[in-house]
């Protein structure tokens, strides 16, 4: 391909600029500011690809299971909390909200914007945490959890659980009611591990309210915020594919 | 034509610059925090050779077990215990990240006009990772071992096995974030950080090739961590998603596991590949000839390479259909392969060929990875391989792609750019004696194993029937003389670091950018960054500024003293 005439990046002229008349926060291997946040930025997406193989292993793991055991995982979804579920993702879209307003806060050199809006994320952040806590404990109450003290209870006879009673589930046979054991296995695996990215972020957000009180992100270097809320979001549509997986679909089937 | 083409400076005036990287800072500090790509090679470098030769050893106590029919030197469970060792050590901890995390490192942001990689501390991080990857191995060594075979393969390494799955797969996982963190370098650097003038189609194949490469590890390598969890759980707390007792599918862990570690071949190869197209292209003189085809060549492999993986499974129950597709795409990765060896060929054909150490490896490594490539055909044939598969056929074919491509590719590379690394030439006799050593031994070790395989000695037993005696002994022969072949370079090359000729700026008369700095390089590797005017590969420029340089110092005999007196001092 004749492409002689392409030049790949804008390198400074001869030399590049002095030492001293650039920005603190540009690394000496790089050009330009833009450079920088442009690398970084690509960086970030290409990390979050990483992030889509990730959970893409547990996707699959779903699909090939919710095809073999279809009315396992039916009565299983009729045991989680669907109102729960519902008040988590309107708190994790409005996290998401505040993150990206802390984002514009950020570029837009607003100190004490940028400070409230990182916390108000912290704080939703922990609540959709608190929520998921009283969902765990309910599917532990009810024995749900896979392991030695999983109980069948609620699939081989269904009137006597309120969740299921309230579906309208029929009892399952034997064989197919162990499987909703895959269903809540699943269940636990994809949501602890949206759960431990959260814990991660929130780690980092706490670390993030610190700096940006001391200023570190409102003077032309938004580089951080910026990609911490690619990760934030990246985080809210895991959670958007698990609510409608895990919560909603054939929720009125079998 | 002479029969060399080393130009070397005058030896009684020539000196290692006083400033360059390796020189810059001193103490251990200044390389364990270091963020300079250069640094972290060497700091890999010297990692991933430990880890080698701790391999080699496990290789050869495998070889010296099956000298003789009967189980006699290790009880059965240690030798099971033993090649999977070797079989995790020289995977994770050498071939894939060999030849990117060392010569990647050090080249490609060089060959690229760029003064660093994108992302020098998570550069460093990788290399702890790594590191971290390591001592967990070792660990698991000391601790008693593990005995799944490096396929981690459910059920039984999550129910049958009372060995350190747990901490095997911890190694795995952490060393398998190095490899993501090191692709993910590579493409933002080779995206972002190109010399003004450096378009795509003017880029090295070394870097084509790593670029390709870095892409299988940022898709590939989340998959098997994810499958890696899932074993380590279903251990721990029996979730029971690979539990056919709960429901679960073993057959899913293999397809999650080769979705990885069959791109994994490809994360090995092709960084490989690159080099073999930069040596045969220095030491024939010529461009590589089909330069774009070469280029998505490695593109396509790697694109290939993600639709192949079901062929290590077709003796593991998935349905027929599955595997005539899947054996139908793996024929279609012998294409790409095949374009870059013809096109290296073509090179050859009519250069101006001297045969320098790196080339010999390179030959080499074109025909045992033509073999092994050709062997993967029969491997690929679903009939076939229903005989071959589990026999020591299969253990051939990796070894000729791995070891007889592969780590013939890592040699040449190290043998090319060890003047531009240390600033001192290699001695080269002794050097093109250990090539043809190495490849005369691995001929021994290895072929031997086609035949095996065919007569039907299957792989990972420690006792055999008597009549395969004759080739095993063959075997371990080769053995011994291919590790000759792999000590030979680490004691010369450690002896040319004080011994060795002083290289000079450009002894191969290469045309990378990386030739056309001092050596060893300084840290920021260019003084100014340069502007990429011409083609890759174009002897003509190289030629045209050689001839620039001589008319300025002819007209200028004050200039010719001055350098005289510079590089003296």
């Amino acid at each position: 391909m004749p492409d002689s005439s392409a030049i790949a990046h804008d390198a400074p002229e001869a030399g590049g600029i002095p030492h001293g008349e650039h920005p603190p926060y540009l690394r000496h291997h790089f050009a330009s500011v833009e450079q920088q946040a442009d690398t970084a930025n690509f960086a970030m997406w290409l990390f979050l690809l990483t992030e889509v193989m990730f959970f893409g292993g547990l996707f699959t793991a779903y699909l090939i299971y919710r095809n073999w055991y279809y009315p396992a995982f039916v009565a299983g979804s009729h045991q989680l909390n669907v109102y729960w579920g519902t008040l988590n993702t309107l708190v994790l879209i409005c996290s998401s909200f505040t993150m990206a307003m802390g984002v514009w806060c950020a570029q837009t050199r607003r100190r004490s914007g940028l400070v409230l809006c990182l916390i108000l994320t912290f704080i939703l952040g922990l609540g959709f945490l608190g929520i998921k806590t009283i969902e765990y404990s309910e599917k532990i109450e009810k024995h749900h959890v896979p392991g030695f003290h999983y109980s069948l209870q609620s699939f081989l006879d269904p009137d006597s659980d309120a969740a299921a009673k309230a579906a309208g589930d029929r009892p399952l046979p034997l064989d197919m009611a162990r499987h909703t054991e895959v269903y809540f296995s699943l269940y636990f695996l994809m949501t602890g591990m949206h759960a431990l990215h959260m814990i991660i972020g929130i780690g980092i957000l706490g670390f993030m309210i610190l700096r940006a009180r001391a200023g570190a992100y409102t003077a032309g270097h938004t580089t951080f915020v910026l990609n911490f809320g690619l990760y934030w979001h990246f985080v809210d549509i895991i959670w958007i594919y698990l609510f409608a997986l895990l919560y909603l679909i054939s929720r009125h089937g079998a | 034509m002479s029969d060399t083409i080393v130009s070397l400076p005058d030896q009684s005036t020539a000196r290692i610059p006083k400033d360059n990287f390796l020189t810059r800072e001193n103490g251990l500090l200044s390389w364990l925090l270091t963020g300079d790509h250069k640094r972290i090679a060497i700091l890999y470098l010297i990692s991933i050779t430990f880890f080698f030769f701790i391999g080699g050893a496990l290789a050869g106590l495998i070889r010296l077990e099956l000298l003789t029919p009967q189980a006699d030197l290790m009880a059965t469970d240690t030798y099971n215990k033993v090649f999977t060792m070797h079989g995790v050590i020289m995977i994770f901890l050498f071939l894939v990240p060999s030849v990117p995390a060392t010569l990647g490192n050090f080249f490609i942001p060089m060959m690229i006009g760029a003064k660093d990689l994108a992302l020098p501390r998570i550069n460093l991080l990788s290399w702890y990772l790594y590191v971290i990857g390591g001592i967990l191995v070792v660990y698991t060594m000391v601790s008693g071992g593990v005995d799944t075979g490096w396929t981690f393969t459910t059920p039984l390494s999550t129910h049958y096995v009372n060995t350190n799955v747990l901490s095997t797969g911890l190694a795995v996982f952490i060393a398998g974030f190095s490899s993501i963190l090191t692709g993910l370098n590579f493409i933002v650097t080779i995206h972002k950080m190109r010399a003004p003038g450096m378009t795509w189609f003017r880029l090295p194949l070394f870097v084509w090739a790593h670029y390709a490469a870095s892409i299988l590890m940022v898709l590939g390598t989340p998959v098997l961590a994810i499958a890696i969890v899932l074993v380590a759980l279903e251990r721990t707390i029996g979730i029971g998603v690979f539990d056919p007792a709960k429901g679960g599918d073993p057959l899913l862990f293999q397809h999650l596991f080769w979705f990885y570690s069959h791109p994994a071949v490809y994360i090995m190869i092709l960084p490989g590949m690159g080099v073999i197209s930069e040596v045969i292209s220095t030491f024939s003189r010529k461009r590589i000839f089909g330069y774009t085809a070469v280029a998505f060549s490695s593109v396509a492999i790697a694109v290939f390479g993600f639709f192949v993986w079901a062929h290590h499974m077709f003796i593991m129950g998935i349905s027929n259909y599955a595997v005539l597709v899947f054996s139908l795409l793996t024929m279609l990765v012998a294409v790409p392969s095949a374009i870059k060896i013809f096109n290296w060929t073509f090179t050859l054909y009519k250069g101006s060929i001297t045969f320098e150490t790196p080339l010999l490896y390179a030959f080499g490594f074109m025909g045992l990875f033509t073999i092994g490539g050709m062997t993967g055909v029969f491997l690929g044939t679903s009939g076939t391989d229903i005989h071959l598969t589990e026999t020591y056929f299969i253990v051939a074919h990796f070894h000729f792609v791995m070891v007889g491509g592969m780590l013939m590719a890592f040699l040449a590379g190290i043998h090319f750019w060890w003047p531009k690394m240390t600033g001192r030439m290699y001695p080269e006799k002794i050097s093109q004696l250990a090539a043809v050593v190495t490849f005369i031994g691995f001929n021994f070790t290895f072929f031997p194993q086609f035949i095996l395989g065919v007569l039907g000695m299957p792989r990972r037993y420690a006792a055999y029937p008597p009549e395969f005696q004759v080739l095993n002994v063959f075997s371990t022969a080769g053995a011994t003389i291919l590790g000759v072949g792999y000590l030979l370079p680490v004691l010369y090359l450690t002896w040319s670091l004080k011994y060795g000729a002083i290289a000079g700026n450009n002894p191969w008369q290469a045309t990378g950018l990386e030739w056309q700095t001092q050596s060893p390089p300084l840290t920021e590797n260019f003084t100014e960054i340069p502007v990429m005017d011409h083609e890759a590969y174009d002897y003509e420029w190289l030629e045209r500024q050689q001839q620039a340089e001589r008319n300025r110092d002819g007209q200028n005999p004050d200039r010719q003293k001055v350098k005289e007196v510079a590089s003296a001092g």
